[in-house]
């Protein structure tokens, strides 16, 4: 481990609704990560931060069910997860929106919402008309709304600009009414405006639900968030409150040195 | 994200970009609307007259059944975008299975249609839980390979199947039907009558299509990925719409045994599961129509050279590459594209 320094854990009363327990991941002899033990508490916005090549997106892949670790356990309250299907971590209610932009390029961009929120039901009906369920349409639409995308219904996924792509990729993971939503570097990519106002939607969702962010501009989410996490050469730095994570001499040396 | 920002840096650098934009889903005007919302009965007015537009009626009813065969692979392949190199196996099962049953048992037609679609549903049932484990051109390899294992399968088999001959002698000369009965020697009836069968199934399919589970499966083809983190088991939806395609195929398959009153081994072969993939492409892929398109193509083309030259499987290669290089789309798929265009 890099630090020795122990790190005053803040207060945890509520349990946790993640936990990543030893999470490793080795892609063949290289270990992108290792040994990774940390407690998302329920509600507000967690960040794990770290420079690239930190093991930010690997863990992302972890605690998200997109991959599998090669050692460790991930528990989603308290309920042991770990190698499950990704459509089993859905369908827990963990969404996810990933670092490259990941919607259904050739439909429209009410239908990647529509038939996000279709996935909800186990059942899905061979012979009905997807008319049937005109609560899904009403429910894509409001969500596209919420993330302003209101006016872009109609467009197919790929005519739209990238910060919208982003916006739209969110609301897909938004229509499977997740208790816990992962993104992982939301504003990659996007000019500061788009930035500005991907981080005003990510404080709005804060408000119905957890949030873990990927981040690896540190600034971004320090006024953000209520925790941090600090991943460095695959393994955990430190954790804790943002003034926990300024203090640190560690995250200082390696991360804030440079940038600071 | 919010209506001022715009960056159409953006939209260039998305991995969207794919090579061959589906003109399934989109942005359509009102006429195309329209159309889409009566596909089955345009479809199927077409097909009705299609017999006094084609060069004679027995081609007339190939390119039914073929149309058929393209329709149930395009399931897969241009709606679910999975490229299986062995939809030779589901024509072949259907073809032999309602052949055996009129040889060999002396089934009614009718029931030989189920018993044909029954053997090839259950072909790929077991062909589709193991491929789909496997993705891309794995998943087409796969396919391959293990339609050449029932190939063989079918080849040796020769008591039942007349192996390397072909089975012969399905005689179905009439079909009698509580109240009525067809005469299949008149060129014109039987063309109705398979078309009263690939009627059905074309309803049967486009109700498919509008379903939600169409519209999953279009997510699947769209991104795997994406569609998983939604919370759809692909794997499961996968084999489904494998033998849902599979099934139709089968039918078709069924039909063609009847109509040709052969099944001839080549049924089986490869380069059949290859004509599925030429006859979805020149048609246009995902497209509801492409395949009836593809498949009159295909025929037209087959028929128009072999009287022409013993090497049209040059020829039918080479316009098929100029296809694939000139008209990504398939013939369907750019009439679509153009109308699109034109604020249809
Ligand atoms: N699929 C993979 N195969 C091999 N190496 C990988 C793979 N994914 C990530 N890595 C390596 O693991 C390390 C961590 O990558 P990543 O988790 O993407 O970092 P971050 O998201 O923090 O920038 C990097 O060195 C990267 O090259
Ligand atoms: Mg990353």
């Amino acid at each position: 481990m890099v630090s020795g320094i122990p790190v005053p854990r803040a207060p945890v009363a509520a349990p946790p609704i993640l936990s990543a327990q030893g999470l490793g991941k080795a892609f063949g002899k290289f270990r992108a990560l290792s040994g990774v033990t940390v407690d998302f508490p329920e509600g507000g916005i967690t960040a794990i931060i770290g420079p690239n090549g930190a093991g930010k997106s690997t863990f992302f892949n972890l605690i998200s069910g997109a991959v599998p670790p090669s050692e460790g356990r991930v528990l989603f309250r308290g309920r042991d997860i770990t190698g499950l299907p990704p459509h089993r971590f859905a369908r827990m209610g963990i969404a996810k929106s990933f670092q490259i932009t990941n919607v259904f390029p050739h439909l429209t961009v009410r239908e990647n919402v529509r038939v996000a929120a279709q996935a909800r039901n186990v059942r899905v009906p061979l012979f009905r008309d997807r008319s049937a369920f005109p609560e899904l349409t009403e429910r894509a639409e409001a969500l596209l709304g919420a993330v302003g995308l209101g006016h872009r219904l109609d467009r197919l996924a790929r005519e739209l600009a990238h910060g919208e792509q982003r916006a739209l990729e969110i609301a897909v993971a938004l229509a499977a009414e997740p208790s816990l939503l992962l993104l992982d570097e939301p504003t990659a990519g996007m000019s500061p405006e788009e930035t500005r106002a991907m981080m005003d939607l990510v404080q709005r969702l804060a408000e119905t639900c957890t949030l873990i962010l990927v981040e690896h501009k540190m600034k971004l989410v320090m006024g953000l968030c209520r925790r941090l996490v600090v991943l460095h050469q695959g393994q955990l730095l430190a954790e804790g409150t943002p003034d926990d994570i300024r203090a640190h001499p560690e995250v200082r040396r390696v991360y804030l040195g440079k940038s600071a | 994200m919010s209506a001022q920002t715009t960056t159409p840096v953006g939209a260039a650098a998305s991995p969207a970009a794919s090579p061959a934009a589906r003109p399934g889903a989109g942005r359509t005007g009102r006429w195309l609307a329209l159309a889409s919302r009566h596909r089955v009965a345009l479809t199927l007015a077409f097909l009705v007259v299609f017999p006094w537009i084609a060069p004679y009626q027995a081609l007339a009813a190939n390119i039914l059944v073929l149309g058929l065969y393209a329709l149930g692979f395009n399931l897969l392949f241009g709606y679910t975008g999975l490229l299986s190199f062995g939809h030779a196996a589901f024509l072949g099962g259907g073809a032999y299975g309602s052949g055996i049953a009129i040889v060999h048992y002396g089934l009614h037609p009718v029931l030989a249609l189920v018993a044909g679609t029954l053997l090839a549903t259950l072909i790929a049932v077991a062909m589709g839980a193991l491929a789909i484990r496997t993705r891309g051109i794995y998943f087409a390899m796969t396919t391959l390979a293990l339609s050449m294992c029932v190939y063989y399968a079918f080849y040796q088999a020769e008591s039942f199947t007349g192996g390397e001959n072909g089975l012969r002698g399905i005689n179905v000369p009439s079909l009698s039907l509580p109240g009525f009965r067809l005469d299949l020697l008149n060129p014109t009836v039987k063309y109705y009558a398979v078309l009263a069968v690939v009627g059905l199934a074309v309803w049967l399919f486009s109700r498919l299509l509008s379903s939600p589970f169409g519209a999953a499966l279009e997510a699947i083809r769209e991104n795997e990925n994406r569609a998983q983190a939604c919370g759809y088991d692909v794997r499961r939806m996968k084999l489904v719409a494998f033998v849902i395609s599979g099934a139709l195929c089968g039918l078709a398959g069924a039909l063609q045994a009847i109509h040709l009153s052969i099944v001839p081994i080549e049924t089986m072969h490869y380069s059949t599961s290859g004509q599925a993939v030429m006859m979805a492409l020149l048609g246009g892929m995902g497209t509801f129509f492409g395949p009836f398109v593809g498949a009159a193509t295909f025929s037209l083309l087959q028929d128009g050279l072999t009287t022409l030259t013993s090497h049209w499987q040059l020829f039918v290669g080479a316009i098929f590459i100029a296809f694939v290089l000139f008209l990504p789309l398939g013939i369907w798929g750019e009439v679509l594209a153009r109308l699109r265009r034109a604020g249809w």
